[in-house]
């Protein structure tokens, strides 16, 4: 009987996409139970994704700000791990990864039964799983971790992307616009589409989209509200047309580090088990990024005669936001491409087509994030091979079926996100203004909106 | 008693503090700082390559008394040359008054170590 019900969870999941939450015929259920390796690592793959926010991201865009702005970069990530958290475990989970009651909203987003986390219990499983399930009591299949540790892993997800947005409009906004338009588009942008591309229900996920970790959900989302934000919002006033020169170059690398060590935590972690497939995506996340990283540094040298340390962590971003959708589904190989694939286009983004745009993302949210989350979201529907999960190959093994799955996800999340930011943009800038005075600008954020300046030595 | 400011090239600085130990200067203080103007330097950051007006230099200061104004003086301009534009600049002051903390002993015999 156990092997039948094994073999039935097995086939749940060869036969279903990402995450899965299928009934299994009429089974007996027997009592399902945690399984210690999976949650040990997906409790500390929760505490690196956190790592990624603060400090990781915090350091990486507060050493390329002016030191006059630093406190303000760090406090807007800051207080998003605060706001999100809260806003996640109030009703962001439910409405994100939950069921709905009304059947013609379930495609489209959850509804408010595990609101404050209702209805789950510390010893509930995760109803979401990848490789590794179990019959549940109900005759449902469950993963092996506990659904709260899915639910605050979830979290850490939800905290970071808009966290990555700060990246475009950064050294501009005021901090009351800044935290009424990120609570706005967490919960109107990022819920929804999250929904769509996770949760058992959603119409991007039945269709079969691929998106093991964030490519589209996490990248895409927030770099198209970037390129938005940085076009409403406007240039910077001392910006001519280039990039503002970094304040401190020492905090981009440890940010741009501890980012990369995060990154192990948010894709090796997406899995939700500690198995090979975690493994896989460890080892391809850290490929890209070290090809990327490589390719920047070639590039920098080759075209502008010396390898930048600003260049060489750019580009070790980009690569790790190009895997991500991938680092489940593609083998060695596909990371090499993706690495070095992801660096050219982004450096040519950054370094050519910006400019000749003239809008100013200040930090290339747009240009590192955004494109990379669509170059890895695109090239996962052609890379992805059956080598590492079987259910799933792209267009290079046949496939073409999945590259069509893909662009769509990729347009609709495009046309989602960059519209809904524009009108949540225009609704923010109606109720308080989100554009600091050109006073202010000039004197700096850290002063204007928080009393308190970086560098300050009273003994 | 004379105070000299220069400011020179951060890459001219080991030459100039060698000439300047040469001359006999035994101490001096120095700081970085950023000139602001029309000239401008080229910058690279991200791929993007741009000319900025914030211009990076050390500047170096030093009381002399006045016998040893000169040779100071040379050693500086000697050493800091590279005869490009942006070599920097050199200010000669006058010190009213010096003071040695410690033993309260003033004028030019405060400045150094007998």
């Amino acid at each position: 009987m156990k092997k039948l019900i094994f073999s039935l969870a097995a086939l749940c999941t060869a036969f279903s996409s990402t995450l899965c939450a299928q009934t299994v015929g009429t089974a007996v259920p027997t009592t399902p139970k945690i399984d210690g390796g999976d949650t040990a690592w997906m409790i500390v793959a929760t505490a690196f994704v956190l790592l990624m926010s603060i400090p990781g991201l915090a350091l990486f865009y507060g050493g390329l700000v002016r030191r006059k702005n630093v406190l303000n970069v760090f406090m807007q990530v800051f207080i998003l791990v605060a706001v999100i958290t809260v806003e996640w475990v109030v009703f962001g989970y439910s409405n994100s990864f939950g069921s709905n009651s009304v059947a013609a909203l379930k495609p489209f987003i959850g509804d408010f039964h595990w609101a404050f986390l209702n209805n789950i219990n510390i010893g509930d499983l995760s109803p979401y799983f990848i490789s590794h399930s179990q019959m549940g009591a109900d005759g449902h299949a469950v993963g092996t971790i506990p659904h709260l540790l899915f639910v605050v892993y979830q979290g850490m997800f939800a905290i970071i992307t808009p966290a990555l947005i700060i990246g475009a409009f950064a050294e501009r906004i005021n901090f009351k616009g800044f935290l009424i338009f990120s609570i706005l588009w967490a919960v109107f942008i990022y819920n929804p589409v999250t929904h769509w591309i996770w949760s058992t229900d959603g119409w991007l996920y039945k269709l079969g989209t691929l998106d093991f970790a964030g490519g589209i959900v996490v990248h895409i989302n927030a770099g198209i509200a970037a390129i938005i934000m940085a076009i409403m919002l406007g240039k910077r006033r001392d910006y001519k047309g280039h990039a503002i020169p970094a304040h401190n170059i020492t905090y981009v690398v440890i940010g741009a580090g501890l980012l990369w060590v995060g990154w192990f935590g948010f894709n090796a972690g997406s899995g939700l088990a500690a198995d090979g497939l975690a493994v896989n995506a460890l080892i391809v996340t850290h490929l890209a990024g070290a090809t990327a990283a490589l390719t920047w540094a070639l590039m920098d040298w080759i075209i502008d005669k010396r390898p930048t340390v600003v260049g060489i962590s750019t580009g070790a971003i980009a690569g790790l936001a190009t895997i991500t959708p991938a680092a489940g589904f593609v083998g060695v190989g596909g990371a090499l491409i993706i690495g070095i694939v992801s660096s050219l286009i982004c450096f040519a983004m950054v370094a050519y087509i910006k400019p000749k745009f003239g809008y100013d993302d200040s930090l290339d949210a747009f240009g590192v994030h955004g494109i990379g989350g669509v170059i890895g979201s695109i090239l996962v529907g052609v890379l992805a091979t059956p080598m590492v999960q079987s259910a799933y190959s792209g267009a290079a093994y046949g496939n073409w079926h999945q590259l069509w799955v893909q662009l769509l996800a990729v347009g609709v999340t495009i046309a989602f996100s960059g519209v809904g930011t524009f009108l949540l943009f225009k609704l923010t800038d109606k109720l308080v203004g989100v554009r600091v005075n050109d006073i202010h600008e000039a004197i700096g954020l850290d002063e204007t909106q928080h009393g308190e300046t970086a560098y300050t030595v009273f003994d | 008693m004379k105070k000299i400011e220069a400011i020179i090239r951060k890459s001219k600085f080991e030459d100039v503090k060698l000439a300047l130990h040469e001359a006999g200067i035994e101490w001096f203080s120095y700081w970085d700082i950023t000139g602001l103007g029309k000239s401008t330097e080229e910058q690279v950051v991200r791929g993007q390559v741009f000319k900025s007006g914030y211009i990076q230099r050390r500047m170096i200061s030093i009381v002399v008394r006045d016998i040893n104004l000169e040779k100071t003086v040379n050693a500086i301009l000697n050493s800091a040359w590279t005869g490009e534009t942006g070599d920097g600049k050199l200010f000669v002051s006058d010190i009213q008054e010096t003071f040695r903390i410690r033993t309260k002993e003033s004028g030019p015999d405060s400045l150094y170590n007998k």
